[in-house]
């Protein structure tokens, strides 16, 4: 599925809650709940996402074709926005990631998150995802 | 009942209309602003002081022969004297308009530090420093050649008094403290730890900025050498606070920064000094600031800080109730003599997610490490969920707020 289709696949679902905040945020809530733990002896200092206010850690893989990602955080909300990004980016090429304008965080009423005072990191978050992205591009050109 | 013993005292219907800014709407609900330990909001008589400023009385001080000028200057000297009278200093020019409590602190590290600081000398702080009362002196140490002593802290956050004295040496210049900890709330008795420090004749400098906004502070009663604050914190403007020197040390202290009026008498060779409190305030000062400063400070004058004192002890002292009835939250910081500010975990919840399902309902709080790493590696938390309050908060809005954080953790565990 491409990048723009997921995208407006989220953001449908989250028009189902209209002005209803709490719904959205105990959706995102339990997103963070359901994202798959990273193991405690793999979150070292170089998988730390740097400017969060809470601990969000991001891996990548890839198979030579297709990035894949994994996140952790030791807040629920954060959690939850990274399980969000990772819906987005995860089995895609490296090209499209990196062209990726992620707009639908905008339309889904989470744009306080990409402020600079929120120092959530999502904004380090897209930032990392795109920089292991551009990584595994320069291995396929070389 | 605490509510209504209080009424008399301070009418919220007429204060809370003072503070424009409390009646807006935080996503659609009423904003209940508990983070006055950060900054505090500006009533309206600030807002119109520096709105005056602008309008009316915009020139620059000092120097200027044309009458614009002439007011002005009176006017920035009045507020010089305001804050004098405030703090009960002995001299007008015993007060220096600084950016803030940091650089007021930044100036004492490093022109006391360059006058009287060298190599094997100690350099005293607390655990419970604010980052901007540990990292001046670190870089002054890193420069002299000096080392940093950190008093020890009980586990209720209060300073052990017993390893302050071990700690105190013929080595010590200066002892740099805290009068209310910015996280835990604790009031020091700084009056005790100056009159110590001065049995060795130590010099000792007080970060004011959490106290000035809750308590009487008497300077020449505390026989503090340094007393710093920002006017930020006391309902005034930001970019200006105060620092307090007693003039026997900021006659021997050499400037900070140098430039325009720090000067008598200036060629290539050679520059004399002004007298102070010029000779530490050179370009042209936050002269808005100084004035909005002035008004603040009237302004609290005119409700009394002592009553102010006296409510907001009533605040923290019924927040503390009801947060005690939470299962799960625990309150870091619980010394005997606490000021307006409570910080808390609750288990298993991170901080950030709490602060963020309050925020949607309309309640500002702090959360993080509130710039004291160091004192959180000693409790061994990540941070905490601060609630600080001012004399505009009520008894009511507490209720709110807990019933707001009883929602956050249902939602979030």
């Amino acid at each position: 599925m491409k990048i723009e289709a997921i995208e407006n696949e989220i953001i449908e679902e989250f028009e189902i809650f209209g002005d209803d905040w709490e719904a959205r945020y105990e959706y995102l809530i339990d997103l963070g709940k359901s994202l798959p733990l990273i193991a405690q002896s793999e979150k070292s200092d170089n998988l730390l996402i740097k400017g969060c206010q809470s601990k969000l850690w991001l891996k990548s893989s890839f198979d030579g074709n297709l990035v894949n990602f994994f996140a952790d955080s030791d807040a629920i909300i954060t959690k939850g926005i990274a399980a969000l990004m990772i819906r987005v980016l995860n089995n895609q090429s490296p090209s499209e990631i990196l062209s990726a304008n992620l707009d639908f965080i905008n339309s889904i009423g989470l744009k306080e998150h990409l402020s600079p005072t929120r120092a959530n990191g999502l904004v380090s978050l897209i930032k990392q995802m795109k920089l292991d992205a551009l990584a595994y591009k320069s291995q396929i050109v070389n | 009942m605490l509510a209504e013993s209080k009424k008399n005292l301070f009418n919220h219907s007429t204060i809370r209309n003072d503070f424009p800014i409390l009646s807006r709407k935080i996503n659609n609900r009423p904003l209940i602003y508990l983070d006055s330990a950060a900054t505090a909001q500006k009533p309206q008589a600030v807002i119109d002081a520096v709105d005056n400023y602008y309008k009316f009385q915009n020139a620059n001080i000092h120097r200027g022969v044309h009458t614009l000028s002439q007011e002005i200057t009176i006017a920035y000297e009045e507020a010089r004297a305001t804050v004098k009278k405030h703090l009960n200093a002995a001299h007008a020019h015993e007060i220096i308009f600084t950016k803030g409590t940091t650089d007021s602190i930044n100036l004492v590290a490093y022109s006391f530090g360059k006058k009287y600081v060298k190599e094997g000398d100690e350099i005293l702080i607390s655990s419970m420093e604010h980052h901007s009362n540990i990292l001046p002196w670190q870089q002054l140490c890193e420069d002299k050649g000096a080392t940093l002593k950190v008093i020890p802290i009980n586990t209720e956050g209060e300073i052990d008094l017993n390893e302050f004295k071990i700690l105190l040496s013929a080595k010590t210049k200066i002892i740099a403290i805290t009068h209310v900890s910015n996280t835990l709330g604790t009031i020091n008795p700084i009056k005790e730890l100056i009159t110590l420090a001065h049995q060795q004749n130590i010099a000792v400098l007080i970060d004011g900025a959490q106290a000035v906004p809750h308590l009487l502070v008497d300077v020449v009663d505390l026989d503090a050498d340094f007393y710093c604050f920002s006017a930020h914190k006391l309902f005034g403007p930001t970019g200006v606070g105060v620092l307090y020197g007693k003039q026997k040390w900021l006659n021997e202290m050499p400037p900070y920064q140098t430039g325009g009026g720090v000067i008598k008498t200036v060629t290539f060779e050679k520059t004399t000094f002004a007298d102070l409190p010029l000779k530490f305030e050179a370009g042209t000062p936050h002269i808005s600031g100084a004035i909005g400063l002035a008004a603040a400070i009237n302004y609290v004058n005119a409700l009394g800080i002592n009553n102010i004192s006296e409510y907001e002890n009533e605040l923290q002292v019924y927040a503390t109730k009801r947060l005690s009835e939470i299962d799960g939250l625990r309150i870091i910081g619980t010394a005997a003599n606490k000021a307006a500010v409570i910080s808390f975990v609750v288990d298993g919840l991170h901080p950030f997610d709490i602060g963020v399902i309050l925020d949607k309902q309309g309640i500002a709080v702090r959360t993080g490490h509130h710039c004291t790493q160091p004192l959180w590696n000693i409790y061994g938390l990540q941070g905490t969920v601060r609630v600080s309050f001012a004399f505009y908060n009520t008894i009511e809005e507490i209720d709110s707020f807990i019933v707001a954080l009883k929602k956050a953790i249902k939602m979030l565990i």
